[in-house]
């Protein structure tokens, strides 16, 4: 078949469904933008480990006058015992990379710049802080070392790992992701479903002319070709504009909005988005052509 | 050309078969009428010359091939030697008279060159000449099936089946057709035409096979429309869509 007749009868069959073919263009771009979505978070999530594991500390906070920790019994530590506890935070060098001493005043003044927009900034008060070795690691999973061997030492009131509140929290962003993505996959179905009953109803509508066509002998392949490029079409359009809205998202939602809003923090970038952009435009051709492959093979047989 | 070998046809819930042993073989090159009251299998015979169905037994040859074990891909090679016609023309509304032509050539990846060559052609031997830019619905009855049949020969097949091609038209333009068919015939093409249509039966005195139940009970050369259809003449007389030929006196003498 030639490709001027070809692409003719791919336009005139687009017009003459056209709302049929809207409606696929629309529910492919949402079920595309939710996939997006759910792919772009877990990279969310991917860029913030990086970016925190990194970072990632242990906390040894030290005891203070009347200290809450249990194994400081109410008294605090020594500065023999704090000296004692540098000479051995500096013999575990490596996993350890850098030890910086935080003084409960420096804790109290740091807090509040933090929560400058919070009222807990003014309800706290500086016996709630104390004196820490803030130990950062080579390698965020080398915690445990620390965290064993300052446990319950002279003087030490309570070690903290962080990367255990990271973890809490990116567990948190992988549950939304995945949740997304779980809605995405209904989505997808809707699509699916829309796409078969869209190819039932076109194949019912030009009965005569698919009929004609296998009289005088045209291929299976010429006969079903215009619904599967019909279907094609109108889903990647759906996923073009869902990449356009993704890329729109995270242009103008992340980068212009969330990264001014929250400096301190990693985010994910536009070339994010062209790194999803192969999966769904992939899984978009896919579930198109087979769909169609399905759906012609029952209601479209020589 | 064609060659049924004693054919069942039983279709699924049917209590007796839409043909029955029905064996008959139509050479090259020639013009047959198949005659029959409405159910007695006409319609199946075509249907199961193009492969539009299966025999249930027997085997059915056509242009050389046994289409019972022909694969379903090949099947639209043999459709490329057949062509067919019906009643109601199946013309599509939305294109003109050369784009309806040119379609069967395009769907089967013919180049625009033989198209804009070969169109034209046939549109000249069925005499729509000068109509090509018509859309189906501004055109009579008549014209429309010489679309039709423009549309079945293009591709220049072997065989031209045709089923009650006459059905929707009157006498004088059934007669004008049936001129046209057999002037295809002449040219080589071997053409079947089922019909209920006595008077052309009659008047052009070809090869006439008769079936009545899906049994054939007559192939007689150069025969008449025959009386079967007269067991309930008003039947007959709907069917042919010409109340008018009740009074006919050469058509009641035959039938009574």
């Amino acid at each position: 078949m030639g490709a001027t007749f070809m692409l003719g009868e791919l336009v005139g069959g687009l017009r003459r469904n056209l709302s049929m073919a809207v409606s696929v263009v629309l529910v492919t771009m949402i079920s595309m933008y939710l996939l997006g979505l759910g792919l772009l978070a877990q990279r969310q999530v991917d860029t913030m480990k990086d970016y925190w594991y990194d970072r990632v500390q242990v906390s040894i906070f030290l005891c203070v006058e009347g200290s809450q920790y249990a194994a400081c019994a109410g008294k605090a530590t020594t500065t023999v015992q704090r000296e004692q506890l540098r000479a051995q935070l500096e013999q575990m060098k490596p996993p350890i990379k850098d030890i910086f001493y935080e003084s409960q005043a420096d804790a109290f003044k740091r807090f509040r710049e933090q929560f400058k927009n919070s009222p807990l900034a003014d309800q706290a008060t500086e016996r709630a802080f104390a004196d820490s070795y803030r130990v950062s690691l080579t390698e965020a999973g080398k915690y445990e070392v620390v965290v064993s061997t300052f446990q319950g030492a002279p003087g030490v009131g309570r070690v903290q790992d962080q990367k255990q509140l990271l973890d809490r929290f990116f567990a948190f962003m992988s549950v939304v992701s995945w949740g997304a993505i779980a809605l995405s996959a209904l989505m997808v179905l809707c699509a699916i479903l829309l796409m078969a009953t869209t190819i039932r109803q076109t194949a019912f509508s030009r009965r005569r002319e698919t009929g004609i066509m296998r009289l005088v002998g045209a291929s299976n392949g010429t006969i079903q070709l215009p619904f599967v490029m019909e279907t094609l079409v109108s889903s990647l359009l759906g996923a073009s504009l869902a990449m356009g809205l993704l890329w729109a998202t995270v242009r103008y939602g992340v980068g212009g909005y969330l990264s001014k809003a929250l400096v301190d923090t990693a985010f994910i970038g536009v070339g994010d988005v062209l790194a999803v952009a192969p999966w769904v435009v992939g899984g978009v051709t896919g579930v198109a052509v087979v769909t169609s492959w399905f759906t012609l093979r029952r209601y479209l047989r020589v | 050309m064609i060659l049924f070998d004693s054919v069942t046809k039983t279709y699924p819930k049917a209590t007796r078969p839409a043909l029955a042993e029905v064996s008959l073989e139509v050479e090259r090159g020639e013009f047959v009428f198949i005659v029959g009251t409405s159910g007695s299998g006409k319609s199946t015979m075509l249907r199961l010359a193009i492969r539009e169905e299966r025999a249930t037994s027997g085997s059915v040859l056509v242009a050389g091939r046994e289409l019972r074990a022909l694969p379903d891909r090949k099947v639209p090679l043999l459709r490329r030697e057949i062509g067919t016609v019906f009643q109601d023309f199946r013309l599509l509304p939305g294109k003109t008279v050369f784009q309806n032509v040119a379609f069967a050539l395009q769907v089967i990846g013919k180049s625009r060159s033989i198209i804009r060559q070969t169109v034209p052609e046939t549109l000249r031997v069925v005499g729509l000449d000068g109509k090509e830019k018509r859309y189906p619905h501004e055109l009579s009855g008549g014209e429309q099936q010489r679309v039709a049949i423009a549309r079945a020969i293009v591709n220049k097949p072997a065989i031209l089946l045709a089923d009650e091609p006459t059905g929707n038209l009157d006498p004088a333009t059934s007669r004008e057709i049936v001129r046209l068919l057999d002037r295809i015939n002449r040219s080589g093409t071997t053409v079947v035409m089922a019909t209920h249509d006595h008077e052309i039966v009659n008047e052009f005195r070809k090869r006439v096979i008769e079936l009545d139940e899906g049994k054939l009970v007559r192939d007689q050369v150069g025969g008449d429309y025959g009386t079967t259809t007269s067991a309930i003449p008003v039947i007959r007389l709907d069917e042919a869509g010409e109340p008018g030929q009740a009074g006919d006196p050469g058509e009641t003498g035959e039938v009574r």
